[in-house]
């Protein structure tokens, strides 16, 4: 797979039109690595000259200031705006809704303004542009569901580019009792993901399963890999393997294009 | 002697008012104990806030049946009012009913009879809100934070409301001369007929009581407000004005660490240099938040305004799957603290006296702080844009900052983000190895 980094573009004079932001799940976790591929896939497709950072990206800090630490989140911030800034990077897409909103909304006042776009948001905007077509036979008939990232959602207020684009799948969108700016975490954010829950009852994550299955999916879409693994640990947890998949979107498209 | 009840009157009203008064001026001191958070930009996207949030209800209705039942008692909170301004005229001045022959029998008929179908339905309203909280097994009013007084405060707003508007009524059924007037009393006629006994005597006094504990009663319930929940009324406005309107997922970059953070960053900053001749070492700035006086004002009105509805609570994933964390609760002891620390100001001659506690671990416990998902689902759900997460933050950020007192798990990812820069132990150079690996 042909994944150019800035550093290839820098050496050959060239400026790529998008930066994408993988992330250190996409970078690293062995689900989350599926949904970089199937963007990338995607990218190549609809001919986006991007590139990544590859080995000179570091985490944004988000989990460390979700945690409270201050410090760590801000010297991420600065080394990797400086990095960015650097290679004079003007617009990120990333499929990380977590990456999206610091980028977004956290740099900017450390001295990183970029245009900052969550992949549902730049997939919608190369179809609108007539770069890109869905193939909208391949997953006909799938009952599908989605599950809003927090920071995607509530926190961005994205709720239609990923609505918009499983419509497009022709598939059929069924929606949660809690959805979009009422939608209930997956239970991996604030740096959750990272630790052990407190005491409880019962694990946020299967709550959040247990909504997705009431609508009865053959699918449960995300946009998040955080929340992509929360719902794929509350699949098995459930014990639906064998009926649910938990896909990401930039996953579903890239298969009913047969990328 | 025929003054008196005029006089009674004014003094009862300056008491009643003055009390109020001087609690406010408490309310607006301990507020400003916050620190301090420019909220005077945007003032239009501010002001339309405020129209649509406190003035609009635009969010209470987002569960009907009690938005609905909300939006009867504030309506008719609201208007009857304008009742009140006539009771306080008669009051001052001896008259009886004087808008009747200012805006003419018809208009007032109208006026009144309106006021008096709202109060009816404000009656029933406020008994339905009764049966919830104490019959219904509703989950968000029977949380532990609920027990005590927050119980019988939401209990005693509703029975206040209750013989307020029953006095308004009765009232107005023993106003002979409206009653026979026929204008304006499509409720309280069915009321009257209860004294037909009663000698014209006892009837007018009754009238007169009536009346009396009317505005007493109000004057109280005034007076009430700065010790109960019920504060939400007054602190809608400017709490939904002030509200942040930044986007919801980001929080602020403290700029105190971006100083630190720059010099630690600058390879030509020398570490060991004195400062700068003249200038006093000044006091390193406490990082996050461990007491009221940490937060910032807006943060201080949040507390104030919260009404303990639990919305935020009903709708937090940690508190659904039962851990401790209660958004609601951490309003709670926000107000609590602050109100401690008040009272410590007042009982001091204005200074605060080290009384050994503080917010943290005292009202709220570390556990409940590291449940918190940070997924904004309080914040969106407060029908009065309360911020509850933006406080977890502030302590949490002084937990991990001033305390190292992050779970273990955490500070491993932490160690791993300053390491690898990645949360998870992987070598920064296999970043790109996702690329090749089909």
């Amino acid at each position: 797979m042909i994944v150019p980094t800035m550093a290839d573009m820098m050496a050959q004079g060239k400026q790529p039109e998008v930066l994408f932001w993988v992330g250190a799940a996409g970078s690293y976790d062995d689900r989350a690595k599926k949904i970089s591929r199937a963007f990338v896939k995607i990218l190549h497709q609809a001919n986006v000259d991007f590139a990544v950072l590859g080995t000179e990206e570091s985490s944004t800090g988000d989990a460390a200031k979700r945690a409270g630490n201050e410090f760590l989140f801000q010297m991420q911030a600065m080394m990797n705006i400086e990095v960015l800034n650097g290679y004079e990077v003007k617009k990120i897409v990333t499929c990380d809704p977590h990456s999206f909103n610091t980028l977004k909304n956290e740099y900017p006042s450390l001295g990183g303004k970029y245009e900052v776009f969550h992949h549902t948001q730049f997939i919608q905007n190369l179809i609108s542009e007539g770069r890109l077509n869905i193939d909208d036979t391949s997953l006909k008939g799938k009952r599908v569901t989605f599950h809003d990232p927090c920071y995607l959602g509530r926190a961005n207020e994205v709720y239609e580019s990923p609505r918009a684009l499983i419509k497009r799948l022709g598939v059929n969108l069924t929606e949660m009792k809690r959805n979009k700016s009422t939608a209930l975490c997956c239970g991996a954010g604030g740096a959750q993901m990272f630790k052990d829950a407190e005491k409880g009852d019962k694990e946020i994550n299967v709550l959040r399963t247990e909504d997705a299955l009431e609508t009865k999916p053959n699918i449960i879409a995300t946009g998040c890999p955080y929340c992509n693994t929360m719902m794929t640990d509350g699949i098995k947890f459930k014990e639906k393997e064998a009926e649910v998949e938990v896909k990401d979107i930039a996953e579903l498209i890239a298969e009913a294009n047969k990328l | 002697m025929q003054y008196l009840p005029n006089i009674l009157f004014a003094l009862v009203l300056i008491l009643g008012i003055g009390f109020f008064v001087m609690n406010i001026r408490k309310l607006s001191r301990n507020i400003k104990l916050g620190k301090d958070v420019n909220r005077t930009d945007k003032k239009p996207e501010r002001l339309k806030n405020m129209i649509k949030i406190a003035l609009g209800q635009s969010k209470m209705v987002k569960r009907p049946l009690s938005g609905f039942l909300h939006i009867v008692v504030y309506v008719g909170f609201i208007i009857i009012n304008i009742e009140v301004l006539e009771i306080i005229i008669d009051g001052l001045f001896g008259s009886h009913r004087i808008f009747s022959g200012v805006l003419g029998d018809t208009f007032y008929g109208f006026l009144i009879g309106f006021f008096e179908v709202l109060a009816a339905l404000v009656f029933i309203a406020v008994v339905v809100f009764w049966l919830r909280r104490n019959i219904s097994n509703i989950k968000r009013f029977l949380s532990k934070e609920m027990k005590g007084w927050p119980k019988n405060d939401g209990n005693i707003i509703l029975y206040f409301e209750m013989v307020l508007m029953t006095l308004f009524l009765v009232m107005n059924a023993t106003d002979i001369h409206f009653q026979e007037a026929g204008i304006g009393n499509p409720i309280s006629q069915f009321i009257a007929p209860f004294f037909d006994g009663f000698s014209p005597e006892s009837v007018h006094t009754i009238e007169r009581s009536a009346w009396w504990i009317h505005i007493l009663g109000i004057l109280a319930f005034l007076n009430y407000l700065y010790y109960s929940k019920h504060l939400h009324i007054l602190l809608a406005f400017p709490n939904t004005y002030f509200a942040n309107l930044n986007p919801k997922g980001q929080f602020t970059n403290l700029e105190s660490v971006t100083n630190e953070v720059k010099l630690m960053m600058d390879p030509d900053a020398d570490p060991y240099a004195a400062p700068p001749e003249g200038e006093e070492e000044a006091v390193p700035e406490k990082f996050g938040a461990s007491d009221v006086t940490d937060l910032n004002w807006v943060q201080l009105l949040n507390a104030y305004t919260c009404t303990e509805c639990g919305r935020c609570t009903s709708s937090c994933p940690a508190n659904l799957t039962g851990k401790e964390l209660s958004p609601r609760k951490i309003m709670m002891d926000t107000r609590d603290r602050l109100e401690e620390v008040g009272r410590n100001i007042d009982a001091n001659k204005g200074t605060f006296v080290d009384d050994g506690k503080q917010l943290l671990n005292d009202y709220i416990s570390p556990e409940e702080l590291w449940a918190c998902t940070s997924c904004n689902a309080c914040v969106e759900e407060c029908p009065v844009n309360i911020d509850p997460l933006s406080i977890i933050m502030d302590m949490r950020r002084y937990l991990v900052m001033e305390e190292s007192a992050a779970p273990q798990e955490l500070n491993m990812m932490m160690t791993n983000i300053e390491n690898n820069g990645a949360p998870w132990q992987y070598n920064q150079q296999d970043r790109l190895n996702w690329a090749n690996e089909e």
